[in-house]
């Protein structure tokens, strides 16, 4: 089942810098999509347009066989507020530098939307988040505030936020840029048990060992375009693109 | 736990210091010490005006803090005009005295209506001008506050699907309490020593009686008296301020 499909998006930032120019992307369930690419190539904006928080310009964006943009006349339409505020729960989001609200615990941060967006029971989603915790490897930090945290703990935190609502397919912003190596590899090894779990996730990463390992597929993104797309082992291996080659071949040094 | 001992052990201190302070004062008075009795009588002379010039403080705090919320929400409105007529009226309350302002509400009536002024309408007039002038700069300092609030915090309140009013007072307004807080002591800090500023409306609070004592008596100790009374009514709103300040620091960064 396609859990996200996006057609034609197209966005640009004060009507000359086109960051996004043509792309489509689709989703489907379970499955594990890393988008590589230099920055400036439009991986971020692609991402924040997914999520909404960007509004795109044109194309066409649905979760889960809902629309939520469609297109008239070449622009884009959003849907009205109600079905977009039902759509928001099919998708999370992890931000490269966490956002965790920094006045709630930790704890907090995690039932909070659930209890007050979600309207949950409280003790459900509280035992939920523990066992989220638990899972992370940090459930001694539920009363800490952000602040007390490692850079790795609090993504763990963010990512046990984003898994709290229940979503369907869960985005990473470039999930480790913040982190130095060794926190990196704390939360490569949380989206690798996720991974393992048929979470359906969208990463954009520079870590490309990772992508090769974990992702069904990797995008690579240029000037706005989707260049190259496949199984890791031909788009990182065996690019046929030029510019995919030059790029890999210049962070793997 | 700690920490709170130590509160206790300084306010006990504080306490045993102005009470010995207070039981020294009463003993000179007692034995007929000629300065102790000067101070005593210059201090019956000033307490109406003390009573007069808190009243003016606390209503002015109790106005001018929510309505400083009020306009700092119009001057960060979308409609445009909104915002055009707040930025005016909060140049126009900063960029002229503000005894000229109390000045012209308490005539305004009288000039422009022909309203007879009465003697009561002084109390009412202080109130307002003071209210008007203060939720000025409070609306600014406001402002400041909730700009202080990263962009992150409302993006990751967007995607976990929180709403407006819920982002504003779940997510944005603690943060800018906590930012706000040294400003705001500053400001009321000012305000206890413009209270003085009444007496431009002839509006008795206790700068109006000290000047009166002083000039009667031809001596500057009524107004030293009163410098005090300022001085020590600022030392409890900035020790106040600062325990406020200490208990919204329970997360830092």
């Amino acid at each position: 089942m396609k859990l996200l499909e996006i057609n034609n998006i197209r966005k640009s930032f004060d009507d000359n810098l086109h960051v996004l120019k043509d792309i489509s992307l689709s989703v489907n369930e379970g499955e594990v999509v890393s988008i590589l690419g230099p920055s400036g190539s439009g991986k971020s904006t692609l991402l924040r347009c997914a999520t909404m928080l960007e509004t795109m310009d044109g194309g066409t964006l649905s979760y889960c066989g809902e629309s939520a943009v469609t297109e008239v006349d070449g622009k884009s339409m959003y849907m009205p507020k109600s079905d977009l505020k039902r759509i928001q729960n099919y998708f999370g989001l992890v931000f490269q530098n966490f956002n965790l609200f920094p006045h709630y615990t930790v704890l907090k941060n995690i039932t909070d939307a659930p209890i007050h967006v979600q309207k949950r029971e409280k003790a459900e989603v509280t035992e939920e988040a523990m066992a989220l915790l638990g899972q992370m490897g940090i459930e001694d930090k539920a009363d800490c505030y952000p602040c007390q945290l490692s850079g790795g703990q609090q993504q763990r935190v963010a990512i046990a936020r984003a898994l709290a609502m229940n979503p369907k397919i869960l985005f990473f912003d470039e999930p480790t840029s913040a982190l130095d190596p060794e926190l990196t590899s704390e939360i490569l090894k949380v989206l690798r048990d996720l991974a393992a779990r048929k979470m359906t996730m969208v990463i954009v990463t520079h870590e490309i060992d990772f992508a090769r390992n974990v992702s069904d597929r990797v995008i690579f993104m240029d000037e706005g375009y989707i260049v190259e797309q496949g199984k890791p082992e031909d788009v990182i291996d065996n690019p046929k693109n030029d510019r995919v080659r030059a790029f890999l071949r210049k962070v793997k040094g | 736990m700690k920490n709170n001992k130590k509160t206790i052990a300084i306010i006990f201190v504080s306490v045993l210091v102005v009470a010995t302070l207070v039981l020294l004062f009463m003993a000179a008075v007692n034995s007929g010490n000629a300065f102790a009795l000067r101070i005593q009588g210059i201090m019956t002379q000033l307490y109406g005006g003390i009573f007069a010039s808190l009243t003016l403080f606390t209503l002015t705090l109790v106005f001018s803090l929510p309505i400083g919320l009020l306009v700092c929400f119009a001057r960060r409105s979308r409609f445009k005009i909104v915002a055009l007529i707040t930025k005016f009226y909060i140049s126009v309350m900063r960029g002229t005295p503000l005894m000229l302002q109390l000045i012209v509400v308490y005539f305004a009536p009288y000039y422009l209506f022909k309203i007879p002024l009465s003697s009561n309408y002084r109390f009412y007039a202080a109130i307002i001008g003071f209210s008007l002038n203060y939720a000025a700069y409070f609306a600014e300092i406001y402002r400041s506050g909730i700009e202080a609030v990263p962009k992150g915090q409302y993006e990751a309140a967007k995607v976990l699907g929180y709403s407006r009013q819920q982002t504003f007072m779940k997510i944005v307004f603690p943060q800018m309490v906590r930012h706000t807080l040294p400003p705001v002591t500053n400001e009321i800090i000012t305000l206890v020593k413009d209270t003085s500023l009444a007496y431009a409306i002839a509006y008795i609070e206790m700068f109006t009686l000290a000047k009166q004592v002083a000039a009667a008596q031809s001596s500057i100790m009524a107004l030293f008296v009163a410098g005090a009374f300022y001085y020590i009514f600022n030392l409890l709103v900035a020790f106040v301020m600062g325990r406020i300040e200490k208990k919204m620091n329970y997360y830092s960064k």
